[in-house]
């Protein structure tokens, strides 16, 4: 009886330790979800001499996926942007993060291009202002450019699946 | 050789004394905000340490809002506003973080308080009944015994 008590407290700080095994302190959830995506006014890396804002993606729903040539997961996650251009169920604005727009255009020569367009943010300040810390990093914004979910790290067809795209449709259905 | 060595040793002079100087105030400025501000990169480490890409983008932009007027509130609400509460190595005191903040004087009362009553319950175990004068007999006849046998 009179050993009740500490096992009870061992078995609340375990079960709570055990719970942190499986989180992942990379992920720190954003503050912009459900707030407007940041304005900005970026030169197209096909195009310098164009500039891209996000009002012009107005009325749709629409990723920006935060990407850069220097950036190995970005390779891993590419295959899964390129499959997913295919199916055209969602635009896709790539943010081509603090990189040289020529080793940006070598690789998605090499890798294949499954942007709308992409925009180059060579200093990192529009990074800076969608709270970018690791790429890549995936944002879905809605019709009215409100960010409504922020992915961290690569996209995977299981991440996709399974929360990407349903919320797409949800917003799309309106 | 001589003069040679003697204008390297000047050099190094004006080195060291370059290294030295005082740093100006916008420079404690940004490095104490820096300080207080945790590089998402690098998790356990703040932007003025860090040496990661973004912690240099990020002193950058310090630097620029200082010298634009900013003060250091607006700097690191700026901070919060795009990165959220976890930058800040000081968490603000809400809702939230009143277990973080009052925790620890919780546990501190809750043990004061355990520890009071574990001494007083095991005090009252201890029943004070003095000896009788029978009982003081034998005690002190059974303590003199050894004595007794030591003398022997």
């Amino acid at each position: 009886m009179r050993y009740l008590l500490p096992l009870g407290v061992f078995i609340v700080v375990a079960g709570f330790l055990f719970y942190g095994l499986n989180l992942n302190p990379r992920e720190v959830p954003s503050p912009l979800v459900g707030k407007s995506a940041p304005a900005f006014q970026l030169a197209r890396l096909d195009a310098p001499a164009e500039k891209f804002t996000p009002q012009e993606m107005a009325g749709k729903v629409w990723l920006l996926n935060v990407w850069a040539s220097w950036c190995v997961s970005c390779r891993a996650e590419h295959p899964v942007l390129v499959e997913l251009a295919k199916q055209q169920i969602v635009p896709v604005v790539g943010l081509n993060y603090k990189d040289q727009p020529d080793d940006a255009k070598k690789w998605l020569q090499h890798f294949g291009d499954p942007y709308l367009l992409s925009i180059s943010d060579i200093d990192g300040r529009v990074g800076i202002d969608f709270g970018v810390y690791g790429v890549p990093e995936t944002f879905v914004i809605d019709q009215k450019g409100i960010i409504r979910y922020k992915h961290i790290g690569p996209v995977t067809a299981d991440s996709l699946k399974e929360k990407i795209l349903p919320l797409v449709e949800r917003l799309t259905r309106g | 050789m001589k003069t040679l060595l003697v204008w390297l040793m000047l050099c190094m002079a004006t080195v060291t004394m370059a290294n030295t100087a005082q740093p100006t105030a916008e420079e404690v400025r940004l490095g104490k905000i820096a300080a207080e501000l945790r590089c998402l990169v690098c998790q356990n480490q703040s932007i003025a340490d860090s040496h990661a890409d973004l912690a240099v983008d990020l002193r950058r932009e310090i630097g620029e809002q200082i010298a634009a007027g900013r003060s250091d509130r607006q700097i690191i609400d700026y901070m919060v506003d795009r990165y959220g509460e976890f930058v800040l190595y000081r968490p603000p005191f809400k809702i939230t973080t009143l277990l973080l903040w009052l925790g620890p004087a919780l546990l501190l009362i809750v043990g004061v308080f355990t520890l009071r009553r574990s001494l007083k319950t095991r005090r009252a175990l201890v029943i004070d009944a003095p000896l009788d004068d029978e009982e003081r007999r034998r005690a002190e006849a059974l303590l003199a015994a050894p004595r007794e046998r030591d003398a022997s």
